[in-house]
């Protein structure tokens, strides 16, 4: 009965949605204010409904309902509770609702905190939105639906949930990473919104940057936190592996990176406004490619869903018309709005050009190498070709240093133009003093790789300049200078820092770890990078709903005891699946990560060590480039409330500056 | 700097990006993997004979005759399912049917053909999968045909039940067969 | 994205599971370990849908690993081995692309649209760089303060 409510609620959803897309239109058409102002309330609406079917789907799997065909494939009455609740989105159906109820919260939440808008800006984006959402629930409900019963015959017990996603990675990855992709239609309905009016200026990219700094936030932690799952629970310490549906997360990242520049370009000089607009559209139509790649199973990948073609014609459909409908009006509409401002060359405007020019080739480069096996295979004729981390490497990488380099410049920079001196001063002292650490680096990690050494010594540069620039506007006074600083300045600061740390975690972590697969009988010790690993033995063990063999494994440093490590192999019982569940000796400085392997007999097991320096930097750098997105939108100018209703009612003639 | 078309320059990259996509969907299944042996010899091998490991067998003794090599395992379920349709072919049509028995145990093996079934002329054991590397094999089953002059013509990947022999494999036999006679 | 990273699980019903394998082989050097870690990650296991050598328990995984630690052992170049892969499994097994003419796009694509990015951006700056300050920018300013005025 439940359901059947779930089943109901998630079609008046789908109701609303039509609403929200029509009424404010037809509001904005016929300058009806009822009309005009429906949206907050269908929002509510749709996010209400969404919300109910959620939490009857959820209540099907608590209850162990396996009457419902996607609880009986995706549950069993072994698991613990929390990974039943979990398991609503463990799979392609459920996780489809958590994107509708994201949609949907986030379509509320741009009603909610968006009363600085006028009405009409209002309904346009609330009507985009809606719109969207239409498609959203459609796919859910006639290809994706989780409400479909297994009646009148219904297994007893629940066939399980995958063993890799019973974890606590899986509980919290999906949703952030879901309210980053889909918090991008915001600005999307943003750029929409403004194409249709007519309205692309200033007051849009302000509108549009706490939503997009908060949505990339999101992105930017959902990402990070399925790198640090897929490290500790795929069990070879790997952390990217440019698969086809990493890629796909990573393309709207770049792009909404780039959004969040050439926004603040647009909002603080008006430049680049056709630029924005396009990448706004382009963030949110890769968001929706990544969607596309991950539920279609055009291209190969081992994140893929389950595969059923109808869905992916479904979407690809649905890309057609979204993506192929908006790129088409910014062709048609966006000529007319051009404004060009100038600036020099040694600007921050420059800066972010460079910035976004960079961006947007590594994405071009990211969706080559990603849809070129499909491309070799239609044009070879069936044969088939691999593209993977070493391409992605090569090409990448050298990309991201100029990146890097830039960045270490740009937070010196001024709007318009930038005096040389000012760009330069201190530069050769400063170059010295990241030279040094760069050196004492080195010798500490006694080693002289050239990769090692030139990116830390660009990452150390990029450091030592922002906090001199932070010295220098906080001047004499340090805490009233601090106080002085905006909340903005305090994000980019951050961010900016998070790269850094990112970018040295991830060269010291590919340049000298230690990895070995060995042999190992109780009493075994192995010498790495200055550890005793010492292997006691395996002893057998039982969770909830699996048996494991667990090893225990000591770690210490001339002779000192660091940690007692226990790496297991489960079996599942009830899928019977294997899986090895690695355990990592966590440090700021490095990771002792030890996996199990197989049992060799008399008491011997392969066992896995990697010693992996400063690998928790990149994920600490990832959260701190978040946390930096989120501080910038504490910023006053974003804070205000208040109305202005009336004066932007009908936008003021001399004001309206769509003229090119 | 771009003019009114070239606002619409982005449209056309994404409809280039559909068409591609698109074609994803005509794609074959993304587990089949073409092989790399066809028209190229047999590679060269010298492994035991499953039933009798003292007699050695090398790629020269598959000369002279049409061979189907049916590449299987005890491990392997689907080996089961295809299992009937070898026997028919083994009794009914024109071809000699090979067996290269994959990382798999000898008496297991032997045990299995009892219960099942022997169709295969010879089977010979690859015990560390030597062979089938070699074949460019990367599961079980794989079925090659391999002509009079141990030229491989075509791989299977996957069950080969009847439909399979009549549609793709029967054609191909009959062409090696012509070929063999006239030659 | 990292979602669903075993449906592979339900996808590849006939094999065996792909999860991370550990194998001990031994080296007589630690350099040969390196060479041997570097080749088998850089292979793809023919069967998984898309995880490296290192990373798969599938048989084929198992036997490919072998091959691999034996020719290291027996003195034969990255290259060497890389071409033993390559005749048996194609280019599907490479992770990194062979350059030749049909992969040329795939290889140099990035670097020419870079070029042209910034022959692009070189051209724009230059044309900017005469109007600083526009006028127009400057009426949109008071707009923007005037739409935000009320708030202080």
């Amino acid at each position: 009965m439940i359901i059947e409510l779930g089943h109901f609620a998630i079609i008046l959803a789908l109701a609303m949605s039509c609403c929200l897309a029509v009424l404010p239109t037809l509001g904005v058409y016929l300058q009806n204010p009822v009309l005009l102002r429906s949206g907050g309330s269908l929002a509510a609406g749709m996010f209400v409904f969404t919300l109910v079917s959620f939490i009857c789907l959820t209540l099907g799997f608590v209850n162990d309902d396996f009457s419902i065909a996607y609880v009986a494939r995706n549950s069993n009455t072994a698991l613990p509770v929390y990974y039943k609740i979990s398991a609503v989105w463990g799979a392609h159906e459920g996780s489809f609702l958590l994107w509708c109820l994201v949609m949907s919260s986030w379509t509320l939440a741009v009603s909610q905190f968006s009363q600085q808008l006028n009405d009409d800006m209002r309904a346009r984006v609330l009507a985009v939105l809606g719109s969207l959402s239409i498609g959203f629930f459609l796919f859910l409900i006639f290809t994706s639906n989780p409400f479909e019963r297994t009646l009148p015959f219904f297994p007893s017990e629940g066939a399980d949930l995958n063993p890799l996603l019973q974890d606590f990675g899986l509980i919290v990855h999906p949703p952030l990473l879901y309210v980053g992709y889909v918090g991008l239609s915001v600005p999307f309905a943003f750029a929409i919104a403004s194409l249709t009016s007519g309205q692309l200026d200033a007051a849009w990219a302000r509108w549009s940057r706490p939503w997009t700094n908060v949505a990339w936030a999101f992105l930017t932690v959902g990402i990070t936190l399925g790198s640090w799952w897929a490290y500790y629970e795929l069990g070879w310490g790997g952390w990217w592996f440019w698969d086809a549906v990493e890629n796909a997360s990573f393309m709207p990242w770049l792009l909404a990176t780039a959004l969040v520049h050439s926004l603040a370009a647009t909002e603080k000089r008006g430049v680049f406004r056709s630029w924005t607009v396009l990448l706004a559209i382009s963030a949110f139509s890769f968001s929706l490619l990544g969607a596309f790649l991950v539920r279609s199973g055009v291209l190969t990948s081992v994140h893929a869903f389950a595969v059923d073609p109808e869905r992916g014609v479904f979407i690809l459909y649905y890309l057609v018309i979204v993506i192929g409908s908006s790129l088409l009006l910014y062709g048609l509409r966006v000529g007319k709005m051009r404004v060009t401002v100038g600036f020099g060359w040694k600007s921050r405007e420059s800066f972010i050009l460079a910035n976004n020019l960079i961006l947007t080739v590594a994405v071009v480069t990211v969706l080559l190498g990603t849809i070129y096996p499909l491309m070799y295979e239609w044009f070879m004729s069936g044969q088939k070709i691999s593209v993977g981390p070493p391409y992605f490497n090569i090409v990448f990488v050298p990309l991201m240093l100029p990146l890097i380099a830039l960045m270490a410049l740009s937070s010196l920079s001024r709007w318009r133009k930038t005096a040389s001196t000012v760009l330069l001063r201190d530069q050769p002292l400063r170059l010295l003093i990241s030279l040094g650490m760069t050196i004492f680096c080195c010798l500490l990690a006694s080693t002289w790789n050239l990769w090692f050494l030139f990116v830390s010594l660009l990452c150390f540069w990029l450091i030592v300049n922002l906090l001199a620039d932070a010295r220098y506007r906080i001047g004499r006074h340090w805490f009233a200078g601090l106080l002085k600083q905006t909340p903005s300045y305090y994000g980019m600061w951050m961010a900016h820092i998070g790269i850094a740390l990112s970018a040295l975690g991830i060269v010291t972590t590919l340049t000298l770890s230690e990895e070995i697969d060995v042999l190992m009988s109780p009493g075994d010790q192995q010498q790495m990078s200055g550890y005793e690993i010492t292997f006691q033995g395996v002893t057998r063990v039982m969770g909830p709903n699996y048996s494991a063999d667990r090893g225990a494994i000591e770690i210490s440093r001339q002779g000192e005891l660091v940690e007692m490590l226990y790496p297991e192999k489960r079996l599942y019982a009830p899928s019977q699946n294997v899986m090895t569940e690695a355990d990592i000796s966590v440090s700021l400085w490095r990771d002792v990560y030890v996996a199990l392997g197989e049992s060799i007999g008399n008491q011997a097991w392969s066992v896995r060590v990697h010693i992996k320096p400063l690998v928790r930097w990149i994920w600490l750098g990832g959260v701190l480039i978040a946390l930096g997105g989120f501080t910038t939108v504490l910023d006053r100018r974003y804070r205000n409330r208040k109305v202005i209703r009336a004066r932007q009612s009908k936008p003021d003639p001399d004001l309206h500056l769509s003229a090119g | 700097m771009m003019k009114g078309p070239g606002f619409l320059l982005p449209l056309a990259g994404f409809m280039l990006l559909v068409a591609i996509l698109a074609v994803g969907f005509r794609l074959e299944d993304p587990h089949l993997l073409p092989s790399q042996m066809l028209d190229r010899p047999l590679p060269a091998f010298s492994l035991p004979r499953l039933s009798d490991s003292s007699k050695v067998w090398s790629e020269k003794d598959v000369y002279g005759k049409v061979r189907l090599l049916n590449v299987w395992a005890t491990w392997c379920p689907s080996c089961v399912h295809e299992h009937p349709e070898l026997m028919r072919i083994s009794q009914e049509e024109d071809i000699s049917v090979l067996g290269i028995n994959y990382n798999d145990d000898n008496a297991k093996a032997l045990a299995w053909l009892k219960y099942y079934g022997d169709p295969f002329d010879l089977n010979i054991s690859d015990h560390d999968g030597q062979l089938a590397i070699d074949l460019g094999v990367y599961g079980a089953p794989e079925t090659f045909l391999v002509d009079a002059r141990g030229i491989i013509r075509y791989r299977h990947v996957g069950v080969l039940d009847q439909q399979v022999w009549t549609d793709v494999l029967a054609p191909i036999v009959a062409e090696l067969n012509q070929l063999d006679r006239e030659g | 994205m990292l979602v669903i990273r075993c449906m592979i699980i339900f996808l590849v019903m006939s094999g065996p599971a792909c999860y991370a394998a550990i194998d001990a082989y031994a080296f007589p050097n630690g350099e040969l370990r390196v060479r041997y870690y570097d080749l088998i990650e850089q292979l793809r296991c023919p069967q998984c849908l898309n995880t490296n050598l290192a990373g798969s328990d599938a048989m084929i995984a198992q036997d490919l690993r072998r091959e691999v630690h034996r020719m290291i052992l027996e003195g034969q170049t990255d290259a060497e081995i890389l071409d033993f892969m390559h005749h048996r499994y194609g280019d599907f097994v490479l992770y990194k692309p062979r350059f030749n003419s049909s992969t040329w796009i795939l290889w140099l694509a990035p670097a020419f649209v870079f070029v042209l990015a910034i022959g692009g951006c070189l051209i724009m700056v230059r044309r900017r760089q005469n109007t600083v300050g526009g006028s127009l920018s400057d009426l949109e300013r008071d707009r923007l303060e005037q739409l935000l005025k009320d708030e202080t």
